[in-house]
């Protein structure tokens, strides 16, 4: 497929998710919605965990961070659109501080201590009763007008912060900046060698993976108009988001937004029928894509699958 | 209570984590694989130690090695099957996939027994040494987890699949020139992990209620005790988790309950930051 016909596929995919108060029943409006929240975090989760290869699983702690953020500006009497933008800066600022202090390590400890961030805001948020209301949540403002009116004014946000984070990755991919990701992803020390400023390009590759995934929190909470701990730290969010991503093709720039159309359709499909195992067949998907999809769908190739299968562990090359 | 109570009552708790977190250091320093299975296994063995208990009367010191070898069957056919096609993938990889199998026992677990809190009760009584109080339980508890872990030090030093088990930990290549069958050491080394968390299931069963929702926290107290004790080595484990232990009692009693695991989690942030290789230092797996 060439690369104007997946630009023109993307549009019409957008297109029909804009338009689905058109056609469709409330339900599925609230469907399109996730869908485009989730494809905005797996874009952003794609700049750390894609581009740069490194196993984050803090998306939750930076989604939860601006779900608070921007509610209690918004109860401190900012207006909605300025609390969302205020969520964002500070849930970047906030990873570019941590970036410098984590990205130092690699591998298994990154990915541990990213796990532990997500942990320790948690806990942060719900043990400061004061500010945040613990574990009781915090009612945000309600955004007036009726349910549809409501549905509609999100679905148009939502798909707004997805097409800016795809400008974004869309640019990233194309700039000297992707490119230097991608030599950290293949080899961080050669990069060095050469003259990557591989610090720098990694606290702003984190950064980018976090500060949207604010806009999304506080966006969110101002949909929903009640935010608490346990739903905005979710830890099957955290590990949710970068499936979502690998589903697609990591890496890649159109890879997070069909990764996380499968998934969610996937889903949809089986929380109606199997409610009782829904997370039995997520993690059922997770075993299938790790088995069967390591490029993602959008780097499908049969020979690989037939090797995976027959493949033992000693014949297999370090990587 | 006084500082000597919360220092006995910290000890008691850190010879459990240590016995809980000791499996899931040796999976991580030998198969370089994070094991987000390791959460639910505790879990599972807690449940079956208990419905032994409960269902068919079974006394749970009984019902330990049995309950122990069948969650050490289930890890080996696991590595064996599946994740020995991916050890050598990135972390991304193994996490994902460890955390995909998480969430199909998890589900399994949650419709057959249920998320209600179940636990052993022994009746034993408490002991009172001056102004110590301390119930009999947890220290058979105690008692338990520090033989368990001891036996899997002895097992790593003295036997010989614990000295394939090390070479291979020191240098894969080296060890399967030498004859060691790698693919099967991997089975074994995720099975006694499997095994030592299934045990620790047991033995927290008999001393805390265990529910499924308490899977992610066991699992981030074994993040915590390996990175605070030093990754993939038995004493390591076991300082990780006295450490955790006493400083979740002391900080449970100076800031409040609740603080109680930020200080865990604050703690091992700090250490994977500026000493990775833990309080003890130690590299090797020994």
């Amino acid at each position: 497929m060439s690369q104007a016909t997946r630009y023109v596929l993307f549009a019409i995919w957008v297109a029909a998710l804009a338009a689905t108060p058109l056609w469709a029943d409330n339900y599925t409006v609230r469907l399109a919605i996730i869908i485009a929240m989730y494809s905005a975090l797996a874009l952003s989760w794609n700049f750390i965990g894609g581009f740069v290869g490194y196993p984050s699983f803090s998306t939750a702690a930076f989604f939860g961070l601006g779900c608070y953020a921007g509610a209690l500006t918004q109860k401190a009497g900012l207006p909605m659109v300025g609390a969302w933008v205020f969520a964002t800066l500070f849930v970047g600022a906030f990873a570019a501080v941590l970036g410098v202090i984590i990205l130092r390590l690699r591998g298994h400890y990154f990915a541990i201590a990213s796990f532990a961030i997500v942990e320790v805001v948690r806990l942060v948020i719900s043990s400061w009763g004061d500010l945040t209301g613990g574990g009781d949540g915090l009612n945000v403002p309600l955004v007036t007008g009726g349910p549809d009116a409501v549905a509609q004014t999100f679905l148009a946000v939502m798909i707004v912060i997805m097409l800016t984070v795809f400008a974004v990755t869309v640019f990233v991919d194309r700039n000297r900046l992707g490119f230097g990701l991608r030599c950290i992803k293949q080899n961080e020390n050669a990069a060095d060698m050469v003259g990557v400023d591989t610090t720098r390009y990694k606290v702003i590759a984190y950064t980018l993976s976090a500060m949207f995934c604010g806009t999304v929190g506080a966006a969110y909470a101002s949909w929903t108009g009640y935010i608490d701990p346990s739903d905005s730290f979710s830890v099957l969010m955290t590990v949710k988001v970068p499936v979502m991503c690998l589903l697609g093709g990591a890496g890649t720039v159109f890879g997070p937004i069909v990764g996380t159309t499968a998934f969610l359709l996937l889903e949809e499909f089986f929380w109606a029928r199997f409610l009782e195992y829904n997370r039995a067949i997520l993690g059922a998907v997770i075993v299938i894509l790790i088995f069967f999809l390591p490029g993602g769908l959008l780097r499908i190739s049969y020979r690989d699958m037939v090797k995976r299968l027959t493949g033992r562990v000693s014949q297999g090359a370090a990587p | 209570m006084t500082i000597l109570q919360t220092l006995v009552n910290g000890i008691v708790l850190g010879a459990l984590y240590a016995c809980l977190a000791v499996g899931f250091s040796l999976v991580w320093g030998v198969l370089n694989i994070i094991n987000m299975l390791h959460g639910s296994l505790i879990i599972l063995g807690g449940y079956l130690t208990f419905f032994a208990w409960h269902s068919y009367g079974i006394h749970p010191l009984l019902a330990l090695p049995f309950v122990a070898i069948f969650i050490f069957c289930i890890g080996y056919v696991l590595q064996l099957t599946l994740i020995n096609r991916v050890v050598n993938e990135p972390v991304l990889t193994t996490l994902t996939l460890t955390f995909g199998l998480d969430l199909i026992l998890y589900n399994i677990m949650n419709v057959y027994y249920t998320a209600t809190p179940v636990r052993v009760t022994l009746d034993l009584g408490i002991v009172q040494i001056g102004n110590i109080v301390m119930p009999v339980d947890r220290l058979l508890g105690m008692a338990l987890a520090l033989i368990l872990t001891g036996l899997l030090y002895v097992v790593m030093r003295g036997s010989r699949i614990g000295r394939a088990i090390v070479a291979v930990r020191m240098d894969r290549t080296a060890a399967e020139l030498m004859g060691v069958r790698v693919d099967r050491i991997y089975a074994v080394t995720f099975g006694i992990g499997a095994l030592m968390a299934g045990a620790a299931g047991a033995v927290f069963s008999m001393v805390y209620p265990v529910t499924t929702n308490l899977t992610g926290a066991f699992l981030g107290k074994a993040f915590v005790v390996c990175v605070i004790g030093g990754l993939g080595s038995v004493p390591g484990a076991l300082v990780g988790g006295l450490v955790l232990g006493i400083i979740e009692s002391f900080a449970g009693q100076f800031f409040g309950p609740q603080h109680a695991l930020t200080v865990g989690f604050l703690l091992m942030l700090f250490l994977l930051v500026v000493k990775p290789t833990g309080l003890t230092g130690i590299k090797g797996y020994e």
